[in-house]
């Protein structure tokens, strides 16, 4: 009995968080048109609904009812699983972040290393779904996208293992509460050189501009996303904001201090403290997402070597010193 | 049967028969695919052995570094023509036998196996300390010289393919 009740509460807490994370993607594009459209001096949309609030469900109908169609030298089987194999390991990685204190769907001990797992399966569907499609474009975009997604790893990897150094643990729940004792309760102050390659490897995890080059509209018309069409183009797209809102949530809880505020502010206004947590993290994580939005309006797409030379020349040997630096601070000094 | 028994029997098939369809695929880029889904159950085999961190670094570096890069060889291959040809070479000549020759000494092998001694790092132990703690420990103190030995060995390719690239460049594009 108690197990069922275990089930039906673990049912119910995975709902809860898919159903947000769609909600969220839903009007993450429509923040995202908004706000790239004010940086451009246009409106965005406004037409559906009131200041066109509506137009996510508009798109969303369009794409479920337009054609599907699959090119006919293509490898069917292939084509059919790229989109579900991109989907399907970003939204499992959702059910390991935790939202507040004590919310977070499945509390394992390797929390984190779990979503860089499931981060490294995504890429699988990027890359076949370029070469199911049978389409130079589209081929060039999944080759692009595999060897940027595994050059940017490294360097996000070796970024992170500063923070598990620093916390003693790989539990994101305990990362969190880690950073807590440190003045200003995160870790970003601390561990600067960490967190600004993490977040410069995320933009390029997630594909974003300036590291778009997989879809770069002007060289490849839309990379590995050429031939796809109606709804799985709409999955392609979707698990492109989820990985966003992943990406985010990771820099939020490794070096923002999660759900909490730092000591010093609870300390002058005391009731701050009584705010839930969950409004904390989020107020964190959609900070990301508009710097996302920001720089997408703001910076030119990089050239592919410019690219590489970043990621292995700049980033990596960055890390490798930050976490060397963070390994004789904890070791000597602290 | 207990359920412990149900799940390692479930790997356990699973990955023979996986392996099995890997090396009869004629498209590579589908032997790719069926070769990562037995590496997630090889992953979910570290699970059941309460070993979470292999299981991570298992996706991780097998099939987020590895496989990845097969892929990128089997893509960029091009393999029309190869495709055409029967998968299996026909006709025994020496090979059977060196197969089960290799067999034979592995099942011996296998047979003279002894359990390994305890050491300081019981179940206990390591549950009292984390996992990320113990292997830490065992890799980075411990055996800190083989260690570092396996990362110079890893190195020197590294260097020798750079140089190699290097020197066809500087003979110019051919």
């Amino acid at each position: 009995m108690d197990f069922l009740i275990e089930v039906i509460i673990n049912v119910i807490k995975v709902a809860v968080v898919f159903g947000v994370t769609l909600l969220h993607v839903a009007y993450a594009t429509y923040f995202e048109r908004k706000v790239i459209g004010r940086m451009q001096c246009r409106l965005g949309p406004s037409e559906v609904g009131p200041y066109g609030i509506l137009q996510p469900f508009a798109d969303m109908f369009k794409s479920l009812f337009k054609e599907d169609i699959i090119p006919a030298r293509a490898d069917k089987v292939v084509f059919f699983i790229a989109p579900m194999i991109v989907l399907a390991p970003t939204m499992t990685s959702l059910s390991v972040i935790p939202f507040s204190e004590g919310f977070i769907i499945a509390d394992i001990n390797v929390g984190i290393l779990f979503i860089l797992a499931c981060a490294s399966l995504s890429v699988y569907g990027i890359i076949l779904a370029g070469w199911s499609s049978n389409s130079k474009y589209a081929f060039f975009g999944g080759i692009r996208s595999a060897a940027q997604v595994i050059s940017y790893e490294i360097a996000m990897g070796i970024s992170l293992a500063s923070v598990f150094l620093m916390a003693g643990s790989v539990r994101l729940d305990d990362i969190v509460k880690a950073q807590y004792d440190y003045p200003f309760s995160m870790y970003a102050p601390h561990l600067f050189i960490g967190f600004v390659v993490f977040l410069i490897a995320a933009f390029a995890e997630t594909n974003r501009t300036p590291f778009d080059l997989p879809e770069a509209e002007t060289e490849l018309v839309a990379g590995y996303l050429t031939e796809y069409s109606g709804f799985r183009y709409a999955l392609f797209f979707l698990s492109e904001y989820v990985a966003m809102f992943i990406m985010s949530s990771i820099m939020t809880l490794c070096f923002l201090g999660g759900w909490t505020i730092p000591k010093f502010v609870t300390d002058i206004l005391p009731f701050l403290g009584s705010v839930p947590g969950i409004f904390w993290f989020l107020m964190k994580v959609y900070f990301f997402i508009f710097l996302y939005y920001w720089v997408r309006a703001t910076v030119p797409r990089y050239r592919f070597d410019q690219l590489m030379k970043i990621g292995w020349k700049v980033l990596i040997p960055l890390s490798l010193f930050n976490l060397l630096l963070v390994a004789f601070v904890k070791r000597f000094i602290l | 049967m207990t359920v412990q028994q149900l799940f390692f029997g479930y790997f356990f098939v699973m990955i023979l028969a996986l392996s099995l369809v890997v090396i009869t695929r004629r498209n590579l880029v589908h032997a790719v695919l069926w070769m990562l889904l037995m590496f997630v159950h090889i992953a979910g085999l570290y699970l059941f052995l309460n070993a979470e961190f292999f299981a991570v670094i298992q996706i991780i570096v097998y099939a987020g570094a590895i496989l990845v890069m097969f892929l990128f060889v089997v893509m960029l291959l091009r393999l029309k023509e190869e495709q055409a040809l029967p998968i299996f070479v026909r006709g025994l000549h020496g090979r059977l036998f060196v197969g089960l020759a290799i067999l034979l000494v592995l099942v011996s092998m296998a047979a003279e196996a002894t359990k390994g001694p305890m050491g300081q790092y019981s179940i206990d132990y390591i549950q009292r300390h984390s996992h990320l703690k113990v292997l830490g420990t065992v890799l980075f103190n411990d055996f800190v010289y083989p260690f570092l030995i396996l990362g110079f060995i890893l190195f020197v390719p590294m260097i020798g393919v750079v140089v190699l690239a290097l020197k066809r460049r500087s003979h110019g594009p051919s």
